[in-house]
């Protein structure tokens, strides 16, 4: 028995909106391909490039824990500043995030990393001694390379001490995207 | 690694939502399955986190959609008899026990079923009868009593 478009939506819609979700997902079409958007009630959990069901699903799990349900509005604000940012109307986020689990090392990296302006690019040994542990670089690429909320913790900003891009997790390409989208390579 | 024993829910969801929906059609009808098909999966949601393993889902995802079919029935028919409840569906743990658990007052026999065929703990039957911890382990029990008593005489 097939169970219709219409009452599976209705379904995913009533139990985004009843909180009774571990983390809510979709897919979101973008400039730099299809997005896998997670969010969970404490906020932005995840942003994957290259969606894959079968792999994303048991990650999300093990962030926020076996109640996945791929819901829209789950991550309507989300899709929304996505959206204005890839239209060149938004240059920050005011998305809350849920980066829980993750080490004290790899969150003070990321606050940091949330922090540097759109447009402008810093390196890794910058960042490592902004969290004071300047000899830390490599730690922070690494942080910046498992960084599970590319694009809004804006690991893209993030480059080599000579001014080389080194590497992005989701490609060169996108890094390159997302930086001539800021302006910041020209 | 060994924190997710159980499915994530969009997987058990794709993998019953069909096998709910038809159950619930046979017992409700078109129109009214489809409110019994949110009802179950959003009882299915709340309970999913104390599951404390993913084996039965489906025989535990089906008896939540009848006992929503049974309240369904129940609010627009005061009276409704709920004897066929559990004609459907059986699996080897519910054959053995039919003979049983045949005559029981439905939420004690889906208990007995739970319980002693499926192994599943109070709390998991509780979320399946949409009812306490404490009521599932009481129904359970009376029903035991009943088959006993019926054996007996």
């Amino acid at each position: 028995m097939t169970v219709s478009p219409d009452l599976d939506r209705r379904f995913r819609e009533a139990a985004g909106a009843l909180g009774v979700l571990d983390v809510g997902f979709d897919v979101v079409p973008s400039p730099v391909g299809e997005l896998l958007v997670a969010a969970s009630d404490q906020g932005l959990a995840s942003i994957w490039f290259d969606p894959d069901p079968e792999r994303d699903l048991d990650r999300l799990a093990r962030i926020a824990g076996p109640r996945v349900l791929r819901s829209p509005q789950s991550v309507d604000a989300a899709r929304r500043e996505l959206d204005e940012y890839f239209a060149g109307r938004r240059q920050s986020f005011d998305l809350r995030l849920d980066l829980r689990a993750l080490p004290p090392f790899t969150v003070a990296v990321l606050r940091e990393l949330a922090r540097v302006p759109y447009g402008e690019t810093t390196t890794y040994g910058a960042l490592a001694e902004r969290v004071g542990r300047p000899r830390a670089a490599r730690a922070v690429g690494t942080v910046m390379n498992r960084n599970r909320i590319p694009i809004v913790l804006p690991c893209h900003r993030v480059v080599g001490a000579t001014g080389n891009l080194v590497g992005y997790a989701g490609g060169l390409d996108r890094k390159v995207t997302l930086l001539e989208l800021e302006g910041a390579l020209l | 690694m060994d924190a997710v024993t159980i499915m994530p829910f969009e997987r058990f969801y794709e993998t019953h939502r069909s096998d709910v929906l038809r159950l619930l059609r046979r017992r409700l009808g078109t129109e009214r399955a489809e409110d019994a098909f949110q009802e179950t999966f959003l009882r299915a949601l709340q309970a999913y986190p104390r599951l404390e393993h993913g084996e039965h889902l489906r025989a535990w995802v089906l008896t939540i959609a009848r006992n929503v079919a049974v309240d369904a029935l129940r609010r627009s028919r005061p009276t409704a008899e709920l004897a066929e409840a559990g004609t459907e569906d059986r699996r080897a743990p519910h054959d053995e026990l039919a003979h049983l658990t045949d005559g029981l007052p439905p939420k004690e026999r889906a208990a007995v079923v739970l319980r002693y065929g499926y192994d599943l703990s109070y709390d998991q039957i509780a979320a399946a009868l949409g009812s306490s911890e404490d009521a599932a382990r009481q129904a359970a029990s009376t029903g035991v009593r009943r088959v006993r008593r019926r054996i007996s005489t």
